[in-house]
């Protein structure tokens, strides 16, 4: 089941395969490309607001396009490729199948991905990255706002293609000997997360033709000089995306799962709970929409009704963090690069959830919202715990995508600068918000507070830029001169913790 | 399932969901109090538009960029929007509400001392949002 890296074949055989790891292979390179990417368009933002005034991007417009692409990339063409990527391994080896259901379709949904990836980056639009109207209908410059429009159409259309496969190869094609309450956490979280893109994700294609006809002037539904409602557009794109945050997060939850038992050398607590919370948060997810609209002038009945579904959420991922902590509990735990980075996701993640307590909390939203808090909020999820999960599966799989062993040292100093820095940006950006810098300006007054955090915030950026040229060598080297792997037991903690999953010939 | 009780995660889940429910229930009556407008308060018209503010009071006086009130009295804030959504924001009195074309919003806030504020623009709206700033200036009950 290695990839066959160690017998090279040329690159046009994965590129026109249809095989899952080959895909999966494509879906993984391309995410950790736009990673990158994205993360140096980060890096130019924080070195922009290290002082006021005009630092290294010339003008504002330039800045708005780059927080545009930079967040619009990472959400789009790196955590959900991503996801795929580790999908694709993945569930069809837990539900002992051959392939995805649909492997056609399945290199058809990857091949959407650098065409919308391209769509976006040459147009390099400036209206962040969930396009207001009616900002985006009579302000924002084309063509990039529109190739933005398409790219994301094709991304959705790429998603829910995906989506179908994993329901119907989880549902349909796993093995007859295998209950559904046997398939492993993993594969559940993307059974569940499949299920939110099928359901969510209509509602904003539709407001993205919306807005695109708007925008040509056939039409005028987000345009309010034309009779239409931009808080329309709110309620259409907040509908897909609540629950599309959690589609980010509980892949990146199962992967934790599949890491911490095995670094724990313990079963999992419970998997029952943890299927019962990915169900609960699925289900739950579509009552909490409307806790981005607090202040788009919302009664006070409607707030109060979103803020308790919003709260009704919670429960779901409290119950994660116990189960992660109570597998962990007794265990003989091995701090090898994955479970460092699972156990710091999970401490992160706990912060993250407390932090949107605050945000759901009505009175306390008026504070919080639309300030450097809501960056630092959504970036303890996205980074903190979706990259950090996903990171860590990433080294967690090496040995069974390459064959050999990343460095462990570099693993673990990648991990201690990215914690560090991590914590340094995005709890200092909470603070800054309390403090009332707006998110999304190119500069600030010079207000001292503002200054200081600004500046811990950028450095904070620059450890983890530096840390991920760590990663980028440890991985290159490794993919390519890493020693060997013990293939059934690479980090040495007793055969009988590791892949329970059945080996299968890379020869298909 | 594993043999193991688990009686500790209900327990937890009982912990939690109580502090949720006090959080909900705390907030749901701070901001009910909160957005109750007194009935003297005297009305401002807050326009915004790409890239500043416009305010109107009752008496005709109109200011760009500049909010003059007195300390001690209520204000009613009706905020609209020119083009794109803005938000207004003075964030030393939580005052947040958006401007958007073709609504009104209303919230009130009632300054105490005499001091100056700043006035920002909350929400995306293109090129010099950043920019968007004002001043609330509270003088001295006359
Ligand atoms: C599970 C993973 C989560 C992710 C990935 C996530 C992501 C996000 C994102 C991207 C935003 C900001 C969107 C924007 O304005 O650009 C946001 C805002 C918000 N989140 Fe979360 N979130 C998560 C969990 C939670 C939880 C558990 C809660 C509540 C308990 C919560 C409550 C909120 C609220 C109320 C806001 C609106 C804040 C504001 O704009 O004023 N989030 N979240
Ligand atoms: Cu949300
Ligand atoms: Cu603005």
């Amino acid at each position: 089941m290695v990839m066959e890296l160690a017998r090279p074949r040329p690159i046009w055989q994965i590129m026109f395969s249809t095989h899952h790891t080959d895909v999966g292979l494509l879906y993984l390179i391309t995410s950790l490309a736009f990673m990158f990417m994205g993360g140096a368009l980060a890096l130019s933002i924080r070195a922009e607001l290290f002082f006021p005034g005009a630092q290294i991007i010339g003008d504002a417009m330039t800045f708005n396009r780059i927080f545009t692409v930079h967040g619009t990339t990472l959400i789009f063409l790196f955590i959900l490729p991503f996801a795929s990527a580790v999908g694709n391994y993945f569930v069809p080896i837990m539900v002992r199948y051959k392939d995805m259901a649909y492997p056609k379709l399945n290199a058809i949904a990857f091949w959407m991905i650098p065409p919308a990836g391209a769509l976006i980056w040459l147009g390099f639009a400036d209206f962040t990255w969930y396009a207001t109207p009616p900002y985006s209908v009579i302000s924002a410059p084309g063509p990039a706002a529109d190739m933005w429009i398409f790219g994301l159409k094709i991304l959705g259309v790429s998603s829910i293609l995906g989506a179908i496969n994993f329901i119907v190869t989880i549902l349909k094609c796993k093995h007859p000997d295998m209950p559904i309450s046997k398939v492993p956490l993993l594969a559940w979280s993307f059974l569940s997360s499949s299920l939110i893109v099928l359901v969510a994700l209509p509602t904003f294609a539709a407001a993205l033709l919306m807005l695109l006809t708007d925008r040509l002037g056939a039409s005028g539904f987000f345009n309010p000089a034309v009779g239409g409602d931009p808080i329309a557009y709110a309620h259409l794109f907040w509908f897909t995306f609540h629950p599309e945050v959690y589609v980010l997060v509980i892949p990146a939850i199962g992967m934790m799962y599949e890491i911490i038992p095995r670094f724990s050398r313990k079963p999992i607590f419970s998997a029952s709970s943890g299927i019962a919370a990915f169900v609960l948060l699925s289900i739950v997810g579509f009552a909490s929409w409307a806790h981005h609209m607090y202040a788009t002038g919302m009664s006070f009945t409607e707030k109060t009704v979103f803020m308790v579904g919003t709260l009704a959420a919670v429960p779901a991922s409290a119950m994660h963090v116990f189960n992660f902590l109570a597998t962990m509990w007794g265990g003989r735990i091995r701090f090898s690069t994955p479970m460092l980075w699972a156990v710091g996701g999970i401490a992160l993640f706990f912060s993250a959830g407390a932090g949107g307590v605050v945000n759901s909390a009505m009175p306390l939203d008026f504070v919080t919202h639309d300030s450097y808090w809501v960056v630092g909020h959504f970036h303890l999820f996205v980074m903190g715990t979706i990259l950090f999960g996903s990171v860590g599966y990433l080294y967690y799989m090496f040995p069974y995508v390459t064959g050999r062993m990343y460095n462990e040292r570099l693993g673990n100093i990648h991990f201690v600068l990215s914690f560090v820095g991590t914590v340094m940006v995005f709890f200092t950006q909470h603070v800054l918000g309390l403090f009332g810098m707006p998110r999304r300006v190119y500069d600030y007054p010079p207000i001292p507070e503002w200054i200081a955090m600004n500046q811990i915030a950028s450095v904070g950026a620059m450890i983890i830029g530096v840390s991920m040229v760590i990663f980028l060598a440890n991985m290159l080297h490794s993919t390519a001169r890493g020693r060997p792997a013990d293939m059934d037991d690479p980090w040495g903690l007793g055969a009988k913790y590791y892949y329970p999953y059945e080996r299968k010939n890379p020869q298909h | 399932m594993s043999g193991h009780s688990n009686f500790p995660e209900w327990v937890y889940i009982g912990v939690v969901v109580a502090l949720l429910c006090w959080v909900g229930a705390e907030a749901w009556n701070v901001e009910r109090i909160v957005e109750h407008i007194p009935e003297d308060a005297e009305l401002i018209k807050v326009t915004g538009q790409q890239w500043f503010w416009t305010f109107e009071h009752e008496d005709g006086t109109k200011r760009i960029g500049e909010l003059r009130v007195e300390a001690g009295k209520a204000y009613r804030f009706e905020i609209t929007s020119k083009d794109v959504i803005h938000s207004f924001n003075i964030h030393d009195y939580v005052v947040l509400l958006d401007a958007v074309p073709g609504r009104v919003n209303t919230v009130w806030f009632a300054p105490m001392e005499a001091g100056e504020h700043d006035i920002q623009c909350r929400e995306y709206c293109g090129l010099i949002h950043y920019n968007m700033r004002g001043k609330l200036i509270v003088e001295e009950a006359a």
